[in-house]
C-alpha cells in the first residue's frame, strides 16, 4: 500500500555515469536527488527534523515553523508543514531565483526577506532574531540540528552503500555540512578507508563583502573531522561541470550538482581504480530561470558573483 | 613568487589590495612573509599563534586542513586564498 508523499521522500534512483568516467576501471556514479518530492535531498532533513521535533513534543500540533534557507530546505519544510498542519516562514536573502519563490508561495510558506549582499548568514540571523523575539515559533534549524546529519546517516548513507558496496570515495556540495557529516559517519563505520570529499562553492566578492572574521561561521552540524579532502569550486568549474552533466549523461541538475562532478572528476582523474560516487543534490528546474545551461559563461560569471544559487 | 588571494574583510590590513605577492616554498612561509611586510594581517587571522579556526587557506582549490596544514607545498605558481569561514552554501 503506498503511503503519502512524506513516505515517498529518499530511495531515491542511483544512475552510473559511464559517459563521464576518465576510464573503464574508475566508475562514477550519481545519487540523484532531484528525484525527491520537492525537488531535492532537502527534503530528507525537513521530513527528520519536524517528525523528530512533533516526536519530542519540541514542535506542538499546529505551531509556526520558521527557517533561515535560500532555497531547498524553505521549499521542503513549506511541503512537510502543509502535509503536517504547520505554518512555515522561511527568511531567505532577496537574491535568489524566481522559481524560489513561486515554489515557497504554493506550498503556502511566509517569505521573509533578508538583505542578499549579506549571504546565509543574514538570512540565519534575521530568523534567529525573529525566533528570539517570539517564543511561540519553532526553528529547526538545519545548521545545527541533529536530526539533520542523522537523516543521512540512517538512510541516504545505507541507500548509496546498498548499491555501491565497494564505494571508495563519496563526493558533496557542502551547505550546512549535513550530508557530508551523516553519509561520513555511516560510510566509515561500514566500509573503513572510504575518502569522503566536500566541493565548497567560492562565493562572490559581493557575498565575501560583508563579512567580517570575528562572526565566522562552521555548521554546529559539520563535523570537519570526517572529510577527507575539501575543495574549492568556482562558479565558472561549477557551470561547466553542469553543462557536462546535461550534455554527456542527461542529468538536470542544479549549480551545486555542477559543482559536486567538478571535483569528483578531478578526484577520479588521480585514481587508477575505484567507485566514486557523488550526491546530485536537486534538479534543475529552478533554475531554468537563470539559463544556466545556453547562455554565455562570463555573463553568467558576474551575474552569480552576486547571487546565491548554492 | 606565488599569489595570495585576500578576501574584502581583510584588505584594509593590505592596503587594500585584491591580490598580493608573497614568497615562501610552503603556507607557513608564504603567511611568515606577508605577515613581515603586512602585521595587521597577523592579528587579523591568527590566534595565539595558530590560524584562527574560522579562517580557511586553501592552496589554488583545496583546502590546506585537508593536507599538510601549514606545511603544504606552495609553488611559484600556485596561489593561496584565504577565506572566512561561512555557511559553505545557501540551501
Amino acid at each position: 500500500m503506498p503511503g503519502d508523499l512524506l513516505d515517498a521522500i529518499g530511495g531515491t534512483p542511483m544512475v552510473e555515469l559511464r559517459r563521464l568516467a576518465p576510464s573503464s576501471a574508475v566508475r562514477l556514479y550519481a545519487k540523484l536527488e532531484g528525484a525527491n518530492p520537492t525537488g531535492s535531498v532537502k527534503d530528507r532533513i525537513a521530513r527528520s527534523m519536524i517528525t523528530e521535533a512533533r516526536a519530542s513534543g519540541a514542535l506542538r500540533p499546529g505551531q509556526t515553523i520558521i527557517e533561515p534557507s535560500s532555497g531547498n530546505t524553505g521549499i521542503s519544510l513549506a511541503l512537510v508543514g502543509s502535509l503536517l498542519g504547520h505554518p512555515v516562514r522561511i527568511v531567505m536573502p532577496d537574491n535568489t531565483t524566481a522559481e524560489r519563490t513561486q515554489l515557497l508561495n504554493l506550498y503556502r510558506a511566509e517569505i521573509v526577506y533578508s538583505p542578499g549582499a549579506e549571504g546565509s548568514n543574514g538570512a540565519i540571523r534575521l530568523a534567529q532574531q525573529m525566533a528570539d523575539a517570539d517564543p511561540t515559533i519553532y526553528m529547526p534549524y538545519q545548521y545545527g540540528n541533529p536530526a539533520n546529519p542523522r537523516a543521512h546517516e540512517e538512510t541516504t548513507g545505507p541507500e548509496i552503500l546498498a548499491v555501491v558496496p565497494e564505494i571508495d570515495v563519496f563526493v558533496a556540495g557542502l551547505g550546512t555540512g549535513g550530508t557530508l557529516t551523516g553519509v561520513g559517519h555511516f560510510l566509515k563505520r561500514a566500509r573503513p578507508g572510504v575518502r569522503i570529499v566536500a566541493a565548497e562553492p567560492l562565493p562572490g566578492e559581493e557575498v565575501q563583502g560583508l563579512r567580517s572574521l570575528d562572526e565566522g561561521f562552521v555548521p554546529p552540524v559539520l563535523d570537519q573531522s570526517v572529510l577527507d579532502d575539501r575543495y574549492l569550486v568556482s562558479n565558472r568549474d561549477a557551470l561547466i561541470g553542469l553543462r557536462r552533466l546535461m550534455r554527456d549523461e542527461g542529468i538536470f541538475a542544479g549549480l551545486s550538482c555542477g559543482a559536486v562532478v567538478h571535483v569528483a572528476l578531478r578526484v577520479a582523474a588521480e585514481m587508477e581504480s575505484g567507485n566514486v560516487v557523488m550526491l546530485l543534490a536537486d534538479g534543475g528546474w529552478k533554475y531554468l530561470s537563470t539559463d544556466l545551461w545556453t547562455r554565455e559563461i562570463e555573463e553568467l560569471e558576474t551575474e552569480l558573483e552576486s547571487s546565491l544559487l548554492w | 613568487m606565488s599569489t595570495v588571494r585576500i578576501p574584502p574583510v581583510l584588505r584594509e590590513t593590505v592596503g587594500g589590495a585584491r591580490t598580493v605577492d608573497a614568497v615562501g616554498a610552503t603556507v607557513a612561509a608564504v603567511l611568515d612573509d606577508l605577515f613581515a611586510r603586512h602585521p595587521a594581517l597577523r592579528d587579523r587571522v591568527t590566534d595565539e599563534g595558530q590560524l584562527s579556526r574560522f579562517v580557511n587557506v586553501y592552496v589554488n582549490d583545496r583546502d590546506v586542513r585537508y593536507r599538510e596544514g601549514l606545511d603544504t607545498p606552495v609553488g611559484p605558481d600556485d596561489t593561496v586564498i584565504l577565506l572566512p569561514a561561512m555557511a559553505g552554501g545557501s540551501r
